[in-house]
């Protein structure tokens, strides 16, 4: 068992830790749970932009909290990705303002730009396309996230634009 | 008048920064309060006197809600939290306000955890909003090194430690309660109410928790005085607020206006609809809130009372405007959607019932509509209405009530024609 937990937790990095131990700060010292949401967000970020059971276990480890605690958070919450995704992650929101303000077009000018459809990857694997609910930016609509960045007010030839700009 | 309590200074070069925000005023509410001790109960007194409510969507009165701390044991640690976890659709004024004026938020919450004897607070920003995020981690760091922030702030011994959290995409804890849970580490799955969180809140602490907006308003609200705050607006809906204006609309965007403004004004303020276009439907509060006929609104005002009384709700002021090119089913059957994506799984009216509304809908818009399925929705969602223990189960059932209620014809017109009665077609 022992040797089992220090492996897992050779797949943290120190730069992970060292974050992790930065949010787990921020709550009282007891309750070290409230860190799995930061810490999920943190190894996802480092590690490929998604998370594996191994990567959830040694979260787990870390903060000393059982491993289903940790499963629940991540599959609860829709930012954790639990399959591979592109080098590119790109959230288009297709909720009601979005809609009425030509979200279709930009969920077809991806298909047509990049030949995958939505909660699909390009097979070179440098765009992942997913559909988002409101992401708080209706007065831009319609809108994407790409990565951290929002993209607001698009159109086909400003999608292309940002798209371009990615490498 | 515009832009008078939350925005008032957004229109300066960085405004979002501790030097631009003191300049026009800012903390000088929370130097004066540390320096003369202010006794706490006045303050609170101050805050129902402006008349201020919930800008996040319940409208509970702020002062209301603080004065249940008074009566809390003082041993205990005691929270306030920031709801900032925006999510509902056509709302995006948190987002703005987290961006262009931070230190209103974080001053806002520190006369909040004085009031309440709170040491610590969280604000609970949505994972998605990265840059607002910068922004009011940015502010907070600006005011701890100005000694605003922290132990004996300013010397006065009065302690206050401000942190964020993180959402990680979950529209559900934009509820008080399953935010709660959600900083706690666990997935935002609602608590039985009561207790409340002014008695069990964070960690089972008491707790106060407030949408940005709120805490935001505070500040000016102080500084300016409660008959200036609550005169702004109308009876029983005191002050300015900020309205999202989206959709078919020339200039979305937000908008603080006096509360009781006429819808018609805020309609001028925001551009007015596209040219060839006639209003034909307005969601005046949030996706959650019944959506009225265009003909409607232009009669009411923008206020609590008015909107109650035209059969809708304030909401947070996220006014989604529709126009004559909307395909009514469409929009509803992408609200149900969307309440069927985020009902958290707890109740069961919730859970199979969000299920059952998208997936009627789904079919309508699909043209696969069968005869009886009108009745079928409304059926569901009088089944999810007050069965649940949070406000999501209303929320998703009272789209589909007041979409029916307002535009049966259109949704007829769909089941029996299998195409939509305003574009001729139908999804594939």
């Amino acid at each position: 068992m022992l040797a089992e937990k220090q492996q897992a937790n050779t797949l943290l990095s120190p730069e992970d830790c060292a974050e992790i131990d930065r949010w787990i700060g921020k709550y009282p010292p007891e309750q070290k749970l409230s860190a799995t949401m930061p810490a999920l967000r943190i190894v996802q970020d480092n590690h490929g932009g998604w998370l594996t059971t191994e990567l959830m276990d040694a979260i787990a480890d870390y903060l000393d909290v059982p491993a289903m605690a940790v499963y629940e958070v991540a599959t609860f919450y829709s930012m954790y990705e639990l399959k591979p995704v592109g080098k590119h992650k790109v959230c288009v929101c297709t909720n009601i303002s979005c809609m009425l303000r030509g979200s279709d077009d930009v969920v077809t000018h991806f298909k047509n730009k990049l030949g995958i459809s939505l909660g699909e990857t390009t097979s070179d694997n440098k765009f992942t396309l997913k559909e988002v609910e409101c992401l708080g930016a209706c007065g831009g609509a319609p809108m994407m996230q790409v990565g951290k960045d929002y993209h607001e007010n698009l159109t086909p030839e400003k999608i292309d634009e940002i798209l371009a700009a990615l490498d | 008048m515009a832009n008078e309590v939350c925005f008032q200074h957004i229109h300066l070069e960085n405004a979002w920064t501790l030097k631009v925000y003191e300049s026009t005023g800012g903390y000088s509410v929370w130097r004066k309060i540390l320096e003369e001790k202010t006794p706490p109960a006045e303050i609170i007194e101050q805050i129902k006197a402006s008349g201020l409510r919930g800008r996040g969507g319940a409208g509970f009165p702020t002062g209301v809600k603080w004065g249940f701390m008074l009566n809390a044991p003082s041993e205990l640690q005691k929270y306030i939290v920031c709801n900032s976890d925006e999510g509902e659709p056509g709302t995006f004024k948190d987002r703005d306000i987290l961006r262009y004026n931070p230190h209103a938020v974080v001053e806002g919450m520190a006369i909040g955890a004085y009031a309440i004897g709170a040491t610590a607070g969280y604000n609970y920003i949505r994972g998605e909003f990265w840059e607002p995020i910068q922004r009011f981690e940015e502010a907070i760091r600006e005011a701890y090194d100005a000694d605003l922030l922290g132990k004996n702030i300013l010397g006065t011994g009065v302690n206050f430690d401000l942190y964020t959290h993180y959402g990680a995409g979950a529209y559900i804890c934009g509820e008080e309660s399953a935010l709660l849970e959600s900083i706690e580490g666990k997935k935002g799955q609602p608590r039985f109410k009561p207790p409340f969180p002014a008695q069990v809140g964070l960690y089972g602490k008491p707790t106060i928790i407030n949408n940005t907006e709120t805490l935001a308003s505070i500040p000016t609200i102080l500084s300016k005085g409660a008959d200036w705050f609550v005169n702004l607006g109308v009876p029983n809906s005191g002050g300015a607020k900020l309205f999202s204006v989206s959709g078919h609309i020339n200039k979305p965007g937000n908008y603080e206006i006096p509360m009781g403004t006429s819808f018609k004004e805020l309609l001028e303020i925001a551009g007015g609809i596209r040219e060839g276009h006639q209003l034909k439907a307005v969601i005046p509060g949030g996706s959650s809130t019944p959506v009225l006929k265009g003909d409607t609104m232009m009669e009411i005002n923008m206020d609590y009372d008015s909107i109650a009384k035209a059969g809708s709700m304030l909401g947070a002021g996220s006014v989604i405007v529709m126009d004559d090119s909307t395909c009514m089913v469409k929009a509803l059957a992408r609200i149900s959607h969307f309440y069927f994506e985020e009902s958290c799984g707890q109740c069961t009216p919730c859970r199979e019932g969000t299920g059952w509304l998208a997936r009627i809908l789904h079919r309508i818009f699909h043209g696969q509509g069968r005869k009886d399925d009108l009745d079928l929705l409304e059926n569901v969602a009088n089944g999810i209405m007050g069965q649940t223990i949070c406000a999501l189960g209303d929320a998703a059932a009272m789209p589909v009530l007041s979409f029916i209620k307002e535009f049966r014809d259109e949704f007829e017109y769909f089941i029996e024609h299998g195409k939509s009665k305003v574009t001729g077609e139908a999804a594939l």
